[in-house]
């Protein structure tokens, strides 16, 4: 018993140190960050893997950006996509074959020169391996078993690659700008090689490319550390490297922000973007992504099938209202299926609130007093606030929505499945062309049950045997100017009628430090570029 | 034989129960409603990589089967491969369970040395002014939410006092300057000599640990509380009293030897408590512990991060259970005699 008294004695009295010694902590003195490192504050817990065969998480896509080139990039300046390792390219007339000319003088962080043979195997290996965003390139018609004779390196500068799909060049070019036309050192990943597998274990977590960041390491759900490239062939990145903090709580990101600890807080809720707009020491940028948020329409429920309901119900949103009050400038109204800022998109939202309107709608499609509607929402900020919006205005015609929370994944699976009346989600475009919509909103080859694609026309089990023959050729025009007016018909087509009630796009709002400069943040998540962060 | 009947009944009953852990959690891991495969190849897949993918995940196979081949990569130490992080479980768990024991270890220490005085006291002193006053403390540990603590505590000593160091484990220009050994990075940075790092990680863990002990402190004065009072109704201390003891060896050597033998499991399930995560705690301090990381994974339906978690907090449990048991028979005298 007396061992007792002593343990408990000893327990006092280190739980009386202990508090002893929090009220008297010295000031530990945080130093701010230094000059050359730009230290961001991020949930990047989305991040599995930085191979670019692989990766098409947000987070991953980013840092991938930023430690590949691409054979097509995203330029800041015009938020267009031009030739990145290459020089030109040359399509033939049908849109059969493309021949890549690759910029001489380009080398890897390894020191390795970028070639032909580089590019060619790059586009092999995600076809080879064909995982998440390898269906970008095989639309081209590639398969596993005969990319090698579609992607060939001519000779050190000319990559030739075969279309058997015959498309718009256009869109092979914009499919190059994605994360798998990453151009990944051939050398440095074959010698990491085990078991014939490409690299494919090594290049989770390590990189082997030639952009403006090399990777110095990353702890998952901890933090990346990217070191400048000196020898960058866009020139070296102004700061020497960029630390990003995994931090999962927004107010706490804030107070980090707030204190000096980091330069830039990329996830801040509206109500936090408020209360820092009083701090002199930071400012907060705006930046339109290409995020479409929309209410989806199960065509299966009969209800919901009659145009007139379809129609009624775009007149039951008050789109403004919920851009400004409920979400305060994280979004902005878009009806359209292409977001602004993407080639070709129709910036007309000729839809609001009209409860009048929709009354008589649905009077005149047999509803006179609405009917109830189940809306399944992620139960996430601002799925769940949007949804609350929806469901006041929808109400005041009769229709009464019960709103159905879920975790994202289970809301998608449930989805996909075609289990849901009606639904609220957001989708983001695979790459910087008016396809990776349009093949979604307005392309449904195969509506029934057991489909191989699943489209959001499918999921919505909307048949449009037209419309989908209107994106396929829209797919095929090799005539740039003929091709964007076909996309404009199809965003008409969607405006007028259909399962979706197109609503808004993101704004994605960056905190930040007054003297960070230079933060790109173009629609993509793939745009987000760190190459010209300065400090001053 | 006496004495390993005991021990095989004892051994026995941790198979059983780690058996039905994982076969509770393995079928709620089938049962959610989020498509597993969906949460690796993502939405947008070709039906090809789907397939692909779920074939080997071994979805396709039924599920007692998908159990028994689980059983036999968990008993050769495989847990397989997280889809959240795309490491091995087993190296997820190495990174991140010696977080959630550094801070939940500081925190019992300092909850065990606040709260087990404290309750005496109370206990003691019950229905007096010393009495409330550690209810009061101890209640508003205990009812106000940890993830507000935990942002007002930041707020104060972090963002406005600047006695404390904010949301990490370390400043970030210090991380990756020591060598893991043990994952505690107090520990880790002692072993290594360098002061400035173990500075700056007592300065990390300062607040959270506090806040954590402040929960446990709350829950054990009131358990001790009661104890004691408990057994200060008792006849014996009438007797030790009578035959004219101090007041304070009653209670210290005779009320609190009694006391000792129920407190130790209250300590123990605490403690396991601690290690299972705080996951609010963790989530608010940007700690990279485990109770973050089976939350996460649940989120993405990453099932086989969720079961090695789970089977580690099962395993800690059995442990710590264990253990006191271990200490009650050490404690307790009648358990000597049986």
């Amino acid at each position: 018993m007396r061992q007792l008294n002593r343990a408990l004695l000893l327990l006092s009295g280190a739980g009386l140190t202990f508090l002893a010694f929090i009220l008297a902590t010295p000031s530990v003195g945080f130093a701010a960050t230094p000059a050359d490192t730009i230290v961001m504050a991020k949930q990047i817990d989305d991040m599995i893997t930085i191979d670019p065969a692989e990766a098409y998480e947000f987070s991953a896509l980013e840092i991938d950006a930023n430690l590949y080139d691409r054979i097509m990039t995203y330029d800041p300046a015009t938020s267009k996509v031009v030739p990145g390792v290459i020089a030109s390219s040359e399509a033939s007339k049908d849109g059969s074959s493309l021949t890549l000319k690759v910029r001489p003088g380009q080398k890897f962080t390894s020191g390795n020169p970028l070639t032909a043979d580089d590019i060619a195997f790059s586009l092999q290996r995600v076809v080879k391996l064909d995982k998440s965003p390898a269906f970008i390139l095989t639309q081209f018609g590639w398969t596993k078993d005969n990319v090698e004779e579609m992607v060939v390196a001519k000779d050190p500068e000319t990559v030739s690659l075969t279309i058997p799909a015959k498309l718009a060049p256009s869109f092979v070019l914009n499919c190059l700008s994605a994360g798998v036309g990453s151009v990944l050192d051939k050398k440095e990943v074959l010698s990491r090689q085990k078991d014939g597998d490409l690299g494919y274990e090594w290049l989770k977590s390590h990189a082997a490319g030639s952009g403006a960041f090399s990777l110095r390491s990353w702890k998952p759900n901890e933090v990346i550390l990217l070191d400048a490239n000196p020898n960058y062939a866009g020139g070296s990145p102004k700061v020497k490297r960029v630390a990003i903090r995994h931090v999962p709580e927004p107010a706490t990101q804030r107070l980090l922000l707030e204190k000096g600890d980091v330069d830039i807080a990329r996830n801040m809720s509206p109500d936090q973007i408020e209360g820092l707009k009083s701090n002199a020491k930071i400012k907060v940028e705006s930046f339109p992504k290409a995020d479409t948020w929309y209410v989806a329409l199960n065509q299966k429920d009969e209800r919901l099938s009659k145009p007139g309901v379809r129609q009624a119900l775009r007149w039951l949103i008050d789109y403004q209202n919920i851009a400004d009050s409920i979400t305060k400038g994280r979004f902005k109204v878009h009806q359209a299926f292409l977001p602004e800022g993407f080639p070709g998109a129709l910036n007309d939202s000729p839809y609001k609130l009209d409860v009048e309107k929709a009354k008589k709608l649905l009077a005149d499609a047999g509803y006179p007093d609405g009917f109830e509607l189940q809306l399944d929402v992620s139960n996430s900020y601002p799925s769940t606030n949007v949804a609350q919006a929806i469901q006041a205005t929808m109400g005041q015609a009769g229709i009464k929505i019960s709103i159905v929370p879920g975790e994202q994944r289970q809301v998608i699976t449930k989805y996909r499945a075609r289990q849901h009346q009606a639904v609220l989600l957001y989708w983001s475009p695979d790459y910087m062309d008016p396809h990776s919509n349009a093949g979604s909103f307005a392309w449904n080859p195969d509506n029934s049950d057991n489909a191989s694609d699943k489209p959001l026309a499918w999921r919505n089990a909307w048949d449009i045997p037209d419309l989908t023959k209107r994106t396929e050729e829209a797919l095929k025009e090799t005539d740039e100017t003929a091709r964007m007016a076909m996309y404009a018909e199809l965003q008409k087509s969607l405006l007028d009628d259909g399962p979706f009630l197109i609503a808004f796009q993101n704004v994605d709002q960056v905190a930040m430090r007054k003297e960070v400069g230079g933060f790109v943040d173009g629609a993509l998540s793939d745009h987000v570029l760190y190459k010209n962060l300065t400090k001053n | 034989m006496r004495l390993l009947r005991p021990i095989l009944a004892f051994l026995a009953s941790i198979i059983l129960t780690l058996l039905g852990l994982l076969a509770v959690t393995f079928v709620i891991g089938r049962v959610i409603p989020i498509d597993p495969v969906l949460a690796v190849v993502g939405d947008r897949a070709s039906p090809q990589t789907y397939a692909a993918a779920r074939a080997a995940m071994g979805f396709d196979l039924p599920l007692y089967q998908q159990f028994l081949i689980y059983l036999k990569n968990v008993l050769s130490g495989n847990f397989g491969q997280s889809t959240l992080t795309g490491r091995p479980v087993l190296e997820d768990i190495k990174a991140f369970f010696p977080a959630t024991i550094e801070l939940s270890s500081v925190a019992i220490v300092v909850g065990v040395g606040l709260g087990v005085p404290l309750g005496v006291l109370a206990g003691v002193r019950s229905g007096r002014w010393p009495d409330h006053l550690v209810r009061l403390f101890g209640l508003v540990g205990y009812s106000a939410p940890v993830f507000w603590l935990g942002l007002v505590g930041l707020l104060i000593f972090y963002a406005k006092l600047d006695w404390v160091g904010g949301p990490g484990r370390l400043d970030i220009y210090y991380d990756g300057l020591i060598e893991p050994r043990t994952g505690l990075l107090l520990l880790d940075s002692l072993l290594a000599g360098d002061t400035e790092v173990f500075w700056n990680a007592v300065s990390h863990i300062v607040l959270p640990a506090s806040i954590l002990a402040w929960y446990s402190m709350a829950y054990l004065s009131r358990m001790t509380r009661s104890f004691v009072m408990a057994e200060m109704k008792q006849e014996y201390v009438m007797t030790a009293r009578i035959k004219g003891m101090s007041e304070c060896r009653v209670i210290w050597r005779h009320v609190m030897g009694n006391v000792a033998v129920p407190l130790v499991t209250v300590v123990a399930l605490s403690y396991g408590g601690l290690l299972e995560g705080s996951i609010l705690t963790e989530t608010v301090f940007a700690w990279p512990g485990l109770g973050r990381y089976i939350t996460e994974s649940l989120f993405n339906a990453d099932m086989n991060a969720v079961l090695g978690g789970t089977i580690v907090v099962g395993v800690c449990y059995i442990l710590l259970n264990l253990l006191s048991d271990l200490v009650y028979r050490l404690l307790d005298p009648r358990a000597h005699a049986a």
